[in-house]
């Protein structure tokens, strides 16, 4: 039962930080119908700009953390603008084919900048190693700082979309966007808010991933972003809330899958691809169905 | 642009060309961008300790070619073939990964150029070549030294063994061990994980229901330390037992208190060299790079010293006369041990077992072959 | 200016002058550049079949997958298990012993190459017929997992493929006339598709595919169609790179993802859909991941050093693979054909200009 409770416990984790990454995936899929392959290289950045802050501006690592979250969203932000809105026109194969190449640039950059040997990510304090136990449960602090991280900024950011003005304007730009403009809002400043919003969810779900993980490296960003546009798509691609629900099934079915199947190790990644391509198929508007595919 | 990077390096070959002549050429193949970049930057520094020390041969320079091969298969092959064809070495320091030493060595082979792995513990790299070497002992060997420690200095009856399936290296250990503990009278029962997993609570509670003596682990530090943590805050407090992929100053920064009794099998000891050369080296290395070497340093640095003492023996610089007195090493006094080669190309040589002890890597003891 | 049509005539003659002579200076190139440029010469037939074969679906159809390297890894392990000595195979096989009939079959190159072929064909088909179902960069991703599952089965399947531990000792079969060989028939092959009527509703699916499926057009089956020969050259394109490089192994960095993008980029870079222009992007590719090792290396300028920046030569393979995307989206050849009529065309055209 403990068994269970704990793998439990695990599951959420992991789920909270694919939620966070999702999150991204999903507001950008939403507007702009674009795979934004770059995205888990954005968070790696955000990690990067992190422990730099850290160790060599000597910030205090909270300070280091916000400082790095806040670079990501303009790392976003400029993404889009240069590589992106030129494309907004073009067709959609060749906006993914360009996030596919800002990818790769962001990650080669990576290497030339900060270099291909992967550095320890030890700047957080102790406090977060330290272990409760609870009824033979064993918990990290760092747990509880993750799951709080991600609740409070999933209720942020569905109470952004559902309760401010700017995120009517978002929802609304999801749907249709010459109407959108038609009606007086700046579409150009609502997408670039939305990459901000989205680069900086990942950035906080990549540095507490380091945070468990203590190690960064300039590819660090590729696995966990690929999981969470496939929590994305479980969740219906374009759907916040989906996102969410997408991305604790997802970390749930890893950790339960090994847990319980330990032979089955080496195939983990497969059910989560398994499941990408059963909902694809039969599923394609996911769990949460936002809008219709393919508009004629 | 174009043009004159072209100009440049058309004035490079020429430089080169002018200057070559005194010296003699040896290709250094690494990885020095990409995924295991680290491991190759650490050899290249112990390469760099020997060259400081033995600069020369017949009284000629050494001169390194270092070629990258950015972590990748492919490059593997065609820096090796581009180091013996376009820069004309005699011989090459390479590769590190075994699966680059397998692409890189078929090329070394077919051109009859010899190529010295320092670090490929894999036994299929050298198999059924007569051109390629290594300066370290090979993984069955290391298994069985990890089943020998196991059993006569741990007393260890029952092991699991957790297997790191997406690794070659940690599969073929894991292999070996078995193996050879079963042979010995132990109880084995097996795990699996893959690398980049961070939670190992599920494997780690069906392992502990064994109540084994020691836990086997032979994958990278990373895993390890996580491990280690895990299994201790689930009451584990017997012995980790570890392969060489355990060493790193990072498995201590992860893994904390919890790696403190963490056994690994090693090449080398910092602290503990044996032989003259060892501690000269030790020194020299302290004095270029402000820290203590690591063990794939000692295995670049002997990788240098055996190419530049089979140079000696030869007293030629042929490729051909170079793998043949690589072939007759006999008791060559390098940082790490004595080694001999023997006629598949193989090292013949003594390991160490270390244990983390209060965040230090400790000399346990030494295993012969 | 440029409406002279040249004659069939012409055309067959001036082509199979432009193979003889191609023919000829690989023979001197193969006598004089020495092995290493043979080697990546070689290299560059191999990526080039490999990048006609991803721009038949990519371009030309104009359905976006991202599996490619899930059937050039097929192939590549077919062929190699075809071909593998027995001997080789009793002793890689340490872990658990080759199945029952691989471990006593050892055939022929060429055989080995089209069985390879077919195989990677048939994994298309299972991969193809599941996935068209769905469009756009839903099937981009849809091929991408399912190039992962391939890959990490492989990985797995200790029995068969040897699992982690990859296959060795691959005989260096692949010489630079088996690769330019095939090349030439897959040129051929994927050129004439290309040009036929079955071609020409593949190129309608590709600028409008609700237009082409309402004139009756089977689209899925044309696509399908299309992306199982695209798998087969696939295929064919593996079992090369493998007799080439002797060892392969499933890592991602090896026969994964990464090798999709690699030849992603050779594709951009000669113009989606254009087979000369895959040509010349993979040629261009093989070329310059060796040519740029020179800003890798420390340069030394009468006595000045400049450090050599690792990695710095990837960093410019996606500079350039961007600038394209944004600045110059046709690539070097667009859509078109680097045939004769079109050197004619871009010569009477400059004529023109001039006047």
């Amino acid at each position: 039962m403990s068994h269970l409770a704990q793998n439990l416990i695990n599951g959420t984790l992991l789920g909270g930080l694919y939620a966070l990454i999702a999150i991204g995936y999903t507001m950008v899929y939403g507007i702009l119908r674009l795979i934004n392959f770059a995205h888990g290289d954005i968070l790696m950045w955000g990690v990067y700009f992190a422990l730099y802050m850290v160790i060599a501006l000597s910030m205090p690592w909270w300070l280091g953390f916000i400082v790095g979250i806040v670079l990501a969203g303009l790392l976003g932000f400029s993404v889009e603008k240069v590589a992106y809105r030129p494309l907004r026109n073009a067709p959609r194969i060749s906006a993914l084919i360009t996030a596919i190449g800002i990818s790769f640039f962001l990650e080669s950059l990576a290497v030339v900048v900060f270099g291909g040997i992967p550095k320890s990510f030890n700047i957080y304090p102790k406090f977060f190693n330290k272990i409760v136990i609870f009824n033979h449960l064993r918990i990290q602090m760092l747990t509880f700082f993750i799951l709080g991280v991600t609740f409070v900024l999933l209720f942020g950011v569905l109470w952004l979309l559902y309760r401010t003005k700017t995120g009517t304007a978002m929802r609304a730009i999801a749907t249709d966007i010459p109407t959108t403009s038609l009606m007086g809002a700046n579409v150009d400043n609502i997408i670039s808010l939305t990459f901000i919003i989205g680069s900086m969810l990942a950035a906080t779900s990549g540095i507490m991933w380091a945070m468990r993980y203590p190690q960064v490296q300039p590819y660090m960003g590729f696995v966990p972003g690929l999981k969470a546009f496939i929590a994305a798509v479980i969740g219906g691609i374009g759907s916040v809330p989906g996102a969410v629900v997408g991305g604790f099934i997802l970390g749930m079915t890893e950790i339960l899958v090994v847990g319980f199947f330990p032979n089955l190790a080496g195939y983990r990644d497969v059910f989560a691809y398994v499941i990408l391509i059963v909902l694809l198929m039969f599923r394609p508007t996911g769990i949460f169905t936002v809008y219709s595919e393919q508009k004629v | 642009m174009k043009k004159a990077l072209l100009l440049i390096s058309i004035a490079l070959l020429m430089v080169s060309v002018m200057f070559g002549a005194e010296s003699v050429k040896i290709g250094v193949a690494f990885p020095m961008t990409g995924g295991i970049a680290a491991f190759g930057q650490m050899t290249l520094n112990g390469v760099k300790v020997a060259q400081s020390l033995y600069p020369t041969v017949l009284g000629k320079k050494i001169e390194l070619i270092v070629a990258d091969n950015r972590s990748d298969k492919t490059e593997a092959a065609n820096v090796v073939s581009r180091l013996i064809d376009y820069n004309h070495v005699v011989a090459i320091i390479g590769e590190i990964a075994s699966s680059h030493s397998l692409a890189g060595g078929s090329i070394a082979e077919k051109k009859h150029v010899p190529m010295l792995s320092p670090a490929s513990t894999n036994p299929l790299v050298t198999q059924g070549k007569h051109y390629v070497f290594r300066a370290c002992f090979i993984d069955p060997f290391q298994g069985h030294v990890a089943a020998v420690f196991a059993h006569n200095y741990l007393k260890a009856k029952t092991a699991v063994v957790f297997t790191d399936v997406v690794q070659d290296y940690s599969v073929g250990l894991a292999n070996f061990f078995i193996k050879d503990f079963t042979a010995m009278g132990g109880k084995v029962y097996r795990e699996f994980y893959q690398s980049g997993d961070q939670d190992f609570s599920a494997q780690l509670t069906d392992a502990l229901g064994k109540h084994p003596d020691v836990i086997y682990v032979p994958g990278y530090y990373p895993e390890i330390a996580l491990m280690a943590r895990q299994a201790r805050q689930l009451g584990y407090t017997g012995p980790f037992l570890a392969g060489d992929g355990a060493e790193a100053p990072e498995l201590v920064k992860i893994g904390g208190d919890a790696v403190n009794g963490v056994y690994y099998t090693s090449h080398f000891n910092a602290d503990a060299p044996f032989t003259k050369i060892g501690k000269e080296f030790v020194a020299k290395y302290k004095e270029m790079y402000k820290e203590s070497p690591s063990a794939l340093a000692a295995l670049g640095f002997d990788a240098y010293l055996l190419l530049r003492n089979a140079i000696q023996r030869a007293n030629s610089t042929n490729p051909e006369k170079i793998a043949e007195a690589l072939r007759n090493t006999k008791h060559f006094e390098g940082a790490t041990g004595y080694i001999t080669i023997d006629k598949y190309g193989n090292t013949i040589k003594s390991a160490v077992v270390n244990v983390v002890k209060n965040g230090k890597f400790t000399y346990v003891t030494t295993i012969n072959p | 200016m440029g409406t002279k049509r040249i004659s069939f005539k012409t055309n067959f003659i001036l082509t199979t002058v432009f193979v003889i002579g191609v023919g000829f200076l690989l023979l001197a190139a193969s006598h004089s550049v020495g092995d290493y440029w043979v080697r990546i010469i070689t290299l560059m037939a191999i990526y080039s079949i490999m990048a006609i074969s991803y721009t038949l679906v990519n371009g030309v159809t104009g359905i976006f997958s991202l599996g490619h390297a899930g059937f050039i890894a097929v192939g590549a392990y077919t062929a190699a298990l075809l071909t593998l000595p027995i001997q080789q195979k009793t002793m890689s096989f340490f872990i658990a012993p080759l199945i029952w009939p691989l471990n006593s079959i050892q055939m022929g190159f060429f055989p080995a190459t089209i069985i390879a072929g077919l195989v990677a064909a048939f994994a298309a088909f299972l991969v193809g017929y599941p996935s068209l179902r769905v469009t756009g960069d839903y099937f981009a991703i849809a091929t991408l997992a399912f190039a992962e599952i391939i890959r990490i089965v492989i990985q797995n399947s200790y029995s068969i493929t040897n699992g982690s531990l990859g296959l060795k000792g691959i005989p260096p079969y692949t010489n630079i006339w088996w690769a330019w060989g095939w090349l030439l028939v897959t040129i051929i092959v994927i050129g004439s598709l290309k040009f036929s009527s079955y071609g020409r509703a593949l190129r309608a699916m590709s600028e409008d595919t609700v237009a082409a499926g309402a004139m009756g057009i089977n689209v899925f089956k044309h696509q399908l169609m299309s992306f199982v020969v695209s798998g087969f050259f696939a295929g064919i394109g593996g079992a090369l790179y493998a007799h080439w490089l002797t060892t392969i192994d499933p890592r991602p960095t090896s026969l994964g993802i990464m090798l999709t993008f690699f030849v992603l980029i050779m594709i951009v870079i000669g113009g989606l859909g254009s087979i000369s222009g895959a040509v010349l992007g993979a040629i261009f590719f093989a070329f310059a991941a060796q040519w740029l090792r020179i800003v890798e290396s420390p340069m030394n300028f009468f006595g000045i050093t400049i450090p050599g920046i690792p990695g710095m030569s990837m960093l410019i393979f996606a500079t350039v693979f961007i600038l394209i995307m944004l600045f110059w989206r046709r690539g070097i050849m667009g859509k078109d054909e680097l045939s004769w009529q079109y050197i004619y065309d871009h010569f009477a055209k400059k004529a023109g200009d001039q006047d």
